[in-house]
Parts: structure tokens; C-alpha cells; sequence
């Protein structure tokens, strides 16, 4: 009202000022509302990090099994037999320019006559073949490609590009294990997108839920505080601070659980890796990947709190 | 200050609370509202707070036609009136200090002003001392101090007051009055609505009365009057 009594607004902050130190204090005192009930918000809090921790967990054993197949590539090998004519040192040649791809780790030369002696020791047909006077077998290049999890089909492409070289006469690649390894990778990771979204839906409802019951339960109090004069988003910040906490907590206490149980684990991978002569170790979420795992869980309970106080607030009117 | 125009509230039920009521209350002028229950004492002081909406009629307050106040603009104006209820609606789960301070927290004042502003007006209520207890352990009359501590403590330029005395004895309803009237001395509009006519009598103040919506009886008018 206009009556000029300057007095009333003396010492009030500059409005950006006490923007800040009013969110600050709302902060914190969210936080100190959510130690007032120690039982209930730690119950949410646990439920919001099993609910993440079985995706993220998923996620990190996926990942390692990703590891586990690239530490198997070594048996995806492409067989380059090349045309009878192609001398030794044009061979010679072309493994030197494969070695160069970018997509192949390295370039084996199997020589005809070393290729012939194995295959009279192994399928012994010597006789007969020595009665043919000259080596019928081509030179053969073993190719070592770099396998990808991500990008399966940069081996097919690879091969095109095999094939299409003039002194090759076949190209033979058994990727039939590859492939189904990385489909059920494939698999592995869509379930586990649906499990990820599934339980992010589960959070969200989780904190909804529980700031509905907090507006409910404070009432009053946000009636009182409109009847003075508090605007809306007054009213919606210690709640939203409140879903944001949670979202916190329960990230972070996932990232506990997840390296709990991945130190759990660890000690019996590494006893069965060392039985298949394997140095492979179980890693767990790295830091970028724990602190995108506790965004994302703020981010949840800001949401989840968002929805509720956006339903359930704006019908508390004084009355 | 709060200027009537024919005003009309019927509540969704169909039954009209107020019917054609007009008047003015000048600014820095201390009135009674009074009629018997069910009169429309609050669904008048709810008009002007803005907890209710008229269905016919003009409410100016300060100079603002309240039909033009958005939802959005509500609380700024509330922040300059001052509301007293019967049942305190105090917080119990905060001391009496917080209790006053949050009309001062919710416009933003600074810390150090808050304090200051919450013990002058805890001060002017004689509570000065209770500051650190918890609502709940004070009496009724004490609560109901500490409510208009917290309606006063950011110097509104309106005070309304719906059956303050309620349930307080003769002895602590004159006391509080005499409080309205103190803070009347300094400025401030007051508008009570209350059925104690003996202590109205007793006060002075102009009157108006309420009967089954309707205004039956106005001391404004002859103030005005006066005054023109
Ligand atoms: N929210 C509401 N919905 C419908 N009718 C209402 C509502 N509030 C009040 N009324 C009706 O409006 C009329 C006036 O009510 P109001 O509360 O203004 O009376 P009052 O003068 O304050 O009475 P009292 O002295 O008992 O407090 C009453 O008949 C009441 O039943
Ligand atoms: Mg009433």
C-alpha cells in the first residue's frame, strides 16, 4: 500500500541478494526437516538407491562383460587364401599394406609350403600329395581385425574391403560366435534401458509420493504461510529442496551399494580369472559414471517432487 | 482504506453470505464488525484478504480494485494486511521467534532487521520474554498474542481481526482490544469482527453491523460525513 512509510523497507536485501540467502537457507533447512524424521527418510532414501543400484549395477557388470569379449577377439580371425599366382613377396607386400588398416591389429603370412607341411602332418594325405610334384595351396595372410563391441558392423565393412583386393582369392571370417555374442550383449543392454527406465519411473514415484504425504502432512502450515503472503514458489522451494535431497542421498548411497558388491565380488572373478590364465579384474562405476549416477538421481527427485507439488500444492488455499 | 461497492459473495452451495453491502473505511480509521453468527463477519474480512472472491460488486483496498488482482498478485497484497485469527493458526513446530518472523522471512528482510522487527513486535505484545518457547506452551491468551505480533510485525497498513477475543476472558479481551487500539493511535487501519457488543460499547471504535448478510447498521457513514 502507498502509505510512505519508509520505515517499512529499510534494511530488506537487494532482491538478488536475498534471493540467494533465502534459497541457501531453504536448502538447508530442507535438509535439517529431513533429519527431523530420521526413520522415514532414510526408509526412502534406501529405496531410492536399491531402485538405482540395479540398473547401474547391471550396467557395470555389462560393461565388464564387454571387456571379457574383447579380451576373446583374438580368436576372430579372417582367413585371406590368395590366388595361386600371387608370388611370396607380392604376399609379403600386401600384408605389409594391411598391417596399415585401421581396422586390423595385425597380419599373419602363412607360406604355401608351411601351410602344405602342416596339412601333410595333420591330415595325413602326405603321400599323395607329395605325388603332385607342386604346392596346389595358395599363400594365406591370417588377419587379426579390431573387434568393437559397439560397432559390429565395422568387421563386415573390413571384409568388403578384403574381398575386393585383387590378389585375394577368399576371404573366410567365422563370426558366428561374434555375432551372437554381441547380440546377446545387444540384448543385455536394451533390458537393461527398460530395467533403467522402469525403475526411474519407481523413483519418481517413491519421491512423489513421499512429499505428497509431507505437503499433506503440512498443511496448515502452507495455508498459514499463504494467508501471510508467501507466494507459490515460496511455498514449492523447501519441498522441491527436499525431493533434490533425496535424489542426492539416494545416488550417492547407490554408488555405495554398487562398490559394496562389486568389492564383494571382485576376489572370486579374480580367483576364476587366474584359473583361465586371465588378468581380468571386475572394475566398478567409474567417477564420471558415479557422479552421472548421482545427477541423475538429484534430477529424479527434483522431478518426482516437481510432479507432487505441482498436483497437490496449488489446491491448499486458506479458507 | 477498504472502500464496499455493492458487493455481493454467494458461496458455490447457492446461499448468498452477503448481499449489497456498501461502505468505506478511511484510512488510519478503527472499526467494529458485528452481527450474529452466521452474519458474514468472516466472509466479509475473507473478501478483503482474498481468500474469498466477490460475486457481485467492487472491493477497492488502498485504491485497488481487488477484482483485478490475478491469483499471482495475491500474496503482495496480502503482505500488507495484517490477519488475526481466532484459532491463532500459529506453527507448533517452530519457536514463538519464528512464528513472528515469518511474514518478515517471506518478504526477504535481512537477518539482523528480521530479529530486530520480531522483538519490537513481540515487545508490543508483552511476550518479550517467549521468545525461545514453543507455541504450545503458552496459554490461550498468550498464543493469541503471539498472533498478532506475527500480524503486526511487518507494519501492514490494514489490520483485520476475525473474533480475536474469542475465547478469551472479559479482563484479557479488553487488554487485547486496547492493543488494536494502540496500534490504531499509530496509523494503522483496523477492521474486528467480533460479537462481544458490551466490550465493543466499551471501546468506542464506529461500528458496523450485519444481519443475515445484509448491513443494518453503518457508524462509518456518519463518519464520513463528518469528515466530508
Ligand atoms: N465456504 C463456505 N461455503 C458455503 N457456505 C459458507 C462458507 N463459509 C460460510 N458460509 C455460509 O455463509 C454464511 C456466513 O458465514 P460467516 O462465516 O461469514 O459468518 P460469521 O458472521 O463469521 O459467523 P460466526 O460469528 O459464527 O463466525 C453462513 O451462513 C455460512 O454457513
Ligand atoms: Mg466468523
Amino acid at each position: 500500500m502507498s502509505k510512505p512509510d519508509t520505515s517499512n523497507k529499510p534494511a530488506r536485501n537487494a532482491p538478488v541478494t536475498a534471493y540467494f540467502i533465502h534459497h541457501a537457507r531453504t536448502l538447508i533447512a530442507s535438509l535439517g526437516v529431513l533429519f527431523r524424521s530420521p526413520a522415514s527418510s532414510a526408509m526412502t532414501t534406501a529405496v531410492i538407491a536399491i531402485a538405482l543400484a540395479l540398473p547401474a549395477g547391471l550396467y557395470v557388470l555389462l560393461s565388464n562383460a564387454s571387456h571379457v569379449s574383447v579380451g576373446w577377439d583374438n580368436s576372430a580371425q579372417i582367413s585371406l587364401f590368395l590366388k595361386a599366382n600371387v608370388s611370396e613377396k607380392q604376399a609379403r607386400t600386401l600384408a605389409s599394406k594391411l598391417r596399415l588398416y585401421d581396422g586390423i591389429d595385425s597380419v599373419k603370412l602363412i607360406h604355401k609350403d608351411q601351410a602344405l607341411a602342416e596339412f601333410q602332418r595333420v591330415s595325413g594325405f602326405g603321400d599323395a600329395i607329395e605325388s603332385l610334384g607342386s604346392n596346389p595351396l595358395p599363400h594365406v595372410l591370417a588377419v587379426q581385425p579390431v573387434v568393437d563391441p559397439e560397432r559390429p558392423d565395422k568387421i563386415a565393412h573390413l571384409m568388403k574391403q578384403l574381398r575386393e583386393l585383387k590378389q585375394v582369392d577368399i576371404a573366410q571370417l567365422d563370426l558366428q560366435w561374434v555375432k551372437r555374442l554381441y547380440s546377446m550383449l545387444e540384448i543385455a543392454r536394451k533390458g537393461i534401458w527398460v530395467i533403467s527406465i522402469l525403475l526411474a519411473m519407481a523413483v519418481l514415484l517413491v519421491v512423489g509420493n513421499t512429499i505428497r504425504l509431507d505437503i499433506q502432512n503440512r498443511r496448515s502450515e502452507i495455508e498459514v504461510t499463504k494467508l501471510i503472503g508467501a507466494t507459490n514458489a515460496f511455498i514449492r522451494r523447501p519441498f522441491l529442496y527436499t525431493g533434490f535431497w533425496y535424489g542426492l542421498s539416494g545416488g550417492i548411497l547407490a554408488w555405495i551399494l554398487i562398490s559394496l558388491s562389486i568389492g564383494i565380488l571382485a576376489g572370486s572373478v579374480e580367483n576364476l580369472a587366474s584359473l583361465y590364465n586371465s588378468a581380468f579384474q571386475l572394475t566398478g562405476l567409474a567417477f564420471s559414471e558415479a557422479m552421472s549416477l548421482i545427477g541423475f538421481s538429484c534430477l529424479l527427485g527434483l522431478l518426482g517432487s516437481w510432479i507432487a507439488v505441482g498436483r497437490h500444492l496449488d489446491e491448499i488455499e486458506p479458507s | 482504506m477498504i472502500r464496499f461497492d455493492n458487493v455481493n459473495k454467494r458461496y458455490p452451495g447457492g446461499h448468498e453470505a452477503l448481499s449489497n453491502i456498501s461502505f468505506h473505511l478511511p484510512r488510519g480509521k478503527m472499526a467494529y464488525l458485528t452481527g450474529h453468527s452466521g452474519a458474514g463477519k468472516s466472509t466479509l474480512l475473507k473478501l478483503i484478504a482474498l481468500i474469498e472472491r466477490p460475486s457481485r460488486g467492487n472491493i477497492l483496498l488502498d485504491g485497488v480494485n481487488l477484482s483485478n488482482v490475478r491469483n499471482s498478485k495475491v500474496p503482495y497484497i496480502r503482505r500488507n494486511i495484517g490477519i488475526i485469527f481466532q484459532n491463532h493458526h500459529l506453527l507448533y513446530d517452530r519457536t514463538v521467534f519464528d512464528n513472528v518472523a515469518l511474514p518478515l522471512v517471506i518478504a526477504g528482510y535481512q537477518h539482523r532487521e528480521v530479529g530486530k522487527r520480531v522483538r519490537a513486535a513481540l515487545d508490543q505484545v508483552g511476550l518479550l520474554n517467549k521468545e525461545k518457547c514453543a507455541p504450545i506452551t503458552l496459554s490461550g491468551g498468550e498464543q493469541q498474542r503471539v498472533g498478532i505480533a506475527r500480524a503486526i510485525v511487518h507494519k501492514p497498513s490494514l489490520l483485520l481481526a476475525d473474533e480475536p477475543t474469542g475465547n478469551l476472558d472479559p479482563e484479557l479481551s479488553r487488554e487485547i482490544m486496547e492493543l488494536f487500539a494502540r496500534f490504531n493511535q499509530v496509523g494503522v487501519s483496523v477492521l474486528i469482527a467480533s460479537h462481544d457488543l458490551d466490550l465493543i460499547k466499551q471501546m468506542g471504535s464506529p461500528v458496523i453491523s450485519l444481519s443475515q448478510g445484509m448491513l443494518i447498521h453503518d457508524d462509518l457513514k456518519e463518519v464520513a460525513d463528518v469528515e466530508a
